[in-house]
């Protein structure tokens, strides 16, 4: 039992249309992982989360939870996930909605209990139309835990929130995933990722591009940005093969693992150009250069 | 450490319904403009249009058979608003799809559904029977009243499914407009509001097609016995039968529209 993923995916392809939102994506979830699933919107994220929790059927392919077909609420028993802030039925106070999600559960934490976990003290006797954006995102989050869940679903959990906030909740889930819950966490927040992740799996165009621990996921993206203007930008863009590369308005623009490699191999190579700086990328832009398919390349 | 409810059992089937039928009233009532239209209004109209008229008032048939139109009216308006303008906002807003990720089946979501709306039908229909037993000279054995009840809650079936039709067909703003014109619409046609004696030939001969018209037969033969036309139970099963397809084909459509 201890040994079974939670949650896997088996060649599983889903269209909505002629579009192909999830592309052949195999990937297990076994206990005691925060597992991060990072990529820029209309990924595949937010599919991949509705296909586990049963929300949708695969086009193709197999999808499990718990050894099981996901779209039977049997099987749903020890997952915990999500609503959207903006989800919570306005009218019901915050104690009402907790035993209302609670209700559905074997197991479930007291009110009390997770609104001391979650910070949620003072808002349990509120209506929930009353509370501000990030007090409901708080809300949304503790409900993924109230019936004591193996795994739990979170999706962006932190948008919005400020800074205080967001530490706090990550604190939250950092203490539920040291009792053993094991959490996958969706996120284009790339701070986010770095705080709670141990496992990194990049989803870009519905694929997994990347799916590994998280320094060795940061170890393969470029971390610098070298940009310059140059008359011949496709020769240019041959000097460092592996770097990704995109046209911004007039500069040549790489994200690549080693900058000063780069110059060198431009300063010798005799191409005329102008305007070089040299900069860290941040995160984001690193695994968007990762996920990147765009056409601005000057070759590809 | 983690305190634990000391139920270890998964929840079944029944406490599930009675767990969201729960939830869904106090919503209701949180919200009580919603109630107050489906209660007040088939109570008032009782008040203000029968009990003054002592010729209908002061005569036992008619008075029963007013406060039996009014008891269907009440049924009718709250089946079609409780299931369109419920099914119309469940579509629009996020909170129905997390519900669907929580491990209840459902067809405990389903029987919540209708028990909640029964139980504000049973609600709404109190005031009009206590009105009509108190102000005028409308009587019924309480066995009578039993069918009667019965009655009412087989033909509030095919209000239910219209109003299901009407939520999985269009939007909230829009279900709400047509909910409303449906349901004077089928009072008026259905001889709710005026006693179908005194409508024209023509004018009768449409209203026999109504539900509504087919309800309020139904009801009046249950609590006051006589013949049972058969237009009035081979209307009933026909509409339920028509709106029970129509029913599963917009469901069916909405969800390849939500998916897309």
């Amino acid at each position: 039992m201890t040994d079974q993923p939670l949650g896997s995916f088996d060649r599983v392809t889903r269209r909505y249309g002629d579009i192909v939102a999830v592309d052949d994506v195999t990937l297990s979830i076994d206990p005691g992982q925060l597992v991060g699933l990072l990529g820029p919107n209309g990924a595949g994220k937010s599919t991949l989360l509705a296909l586990l929790q049963g929300l949708r059927r695969p086009s193709s392919g197999t999808v499990r939870l718990f050894g099981g077909d996901p779209r039977d609420a049997r099987n749903r028993q020890l997952l915990g996930t999500t609503p959207q802030e903006t989800a919570l039925p306005e009218a019901l106070r915050v104690r009402e909605v907790i035993d209302f999600v609670g209700g559905h559960f074997a197991r479930r934490v007291s009110p009390d209990e997770l609104a001391d976990q979650f910070g949620l003290g003072d808002l349990l006797r509120r209506q929930t139309g009353s509370l501000s954006g990030g007090q409901k995102r708080r809300v949304s989050v503790a409900l993924a835990f109230v019936g004591v869940p193996r795994l739990v679903l979170l999706d962006e959990p932190t948008t919005g929130l400020d800074v205080d906030a967001r530490r706090a909740l990550w604190e939250a889930i950092r203490a539920q995933r040291a009792a053993g819950v094991t959490v996958v966490v969706t996120s284009h927040y790339l701070e986010e990722i770095e705080a709670l992740a141990e496992r990194v799996v990049v989803i870009g165009e519905g694929r997994v591009l990347a799916d590994d621990a998280i320094g060795a996921v940061l170890s393969h993206v470029g971390r610098s940005r070298v940009s310059f203007r140059t008359p011949d930008a496709e020769a240019a863009a041959r000097l460092d093969f592996d770097a990704h590369h995109e046209l911004e308005g007039e500069n040549l623009v790489f994200t690549t693992t080693d900058a000063d490699a780069l110059v060198r191999a431009l300063v010798g190579s005799g191409i005329a150009f102008s305007g070089l700086t040299v900069r860290g990328a941040t995160l984001e832009e690193a695994f968007l250069a990762l996920t990147d398919q765009s056409d601005r390349k000057v070759y590809s | 450490m983690t305190t634990l409810s000391p139920a270890s059992v998964t929840p079944s089937v029944a406490r599930l319904t009675a767990l969201h039928a729960k939830y869904t009233l106090i919503e209701t009532f949180r919200i009580p403009i919603a109630v107050i239209g489906a209660m007040v209004f088939p109570a008032l109209a009782l008040l203000f249009f029968v009990v003054p008229n002592r010729a209908v008032a002061e005569n036992p048939l008619f008075a029963t058979q007013a406060v039996i139109s009014l008891s269907v009216f009440a049924v009718m308006s709250n089946g079609l608003f409780s299931f369109g303008l419920t099914i119309a906002e469940n579509r629009e807003k996020p909170w129905d799809p997390y519900l669907r990720t929580l491990p209840a089946p459902g067809i405990a979501r389903v029987l919540a559904q209708i028990f909640s709306t029964g139980m504000l039908g049973l609600v709404a229909i109190i005031p009009v029977v206590v009105i009509g037993g108190l102000f005028t000279a409308a009587e019924a054995s309480p066995e009578r009243i039993g069918l009667g009840l019965l009655a009412l809650a087989i033909s509030a079936v095919p209000f239910m499914l219209i109003g299901i039709c009407i939520g999985y067909a269009m939007p909230m703003k829009a279900a709400i407009a047509v909910v409303q014109v449906v349901m004077f619409g089928l009072a008026f046609g259905g001889g709710l509001f005026l006693p179908p004696q005194i409508f024209a030939d023509w004018l009768n001969a449409i209203s026999k097609w109504f539900p509504s018209r087919q309800a309020r037969e139904f009801v009046i033969w249950a609590v006051e016995g006589g013949p049972l036309e058969w237009w009035v139970w081979v209307g009933i099963i026909v509409w339920t039968v028509v709106f029970l397809a129509l029913a599963l084909v917009l469901f069916r459509r909405d969800e390849g529209r939500r998916y897309r």
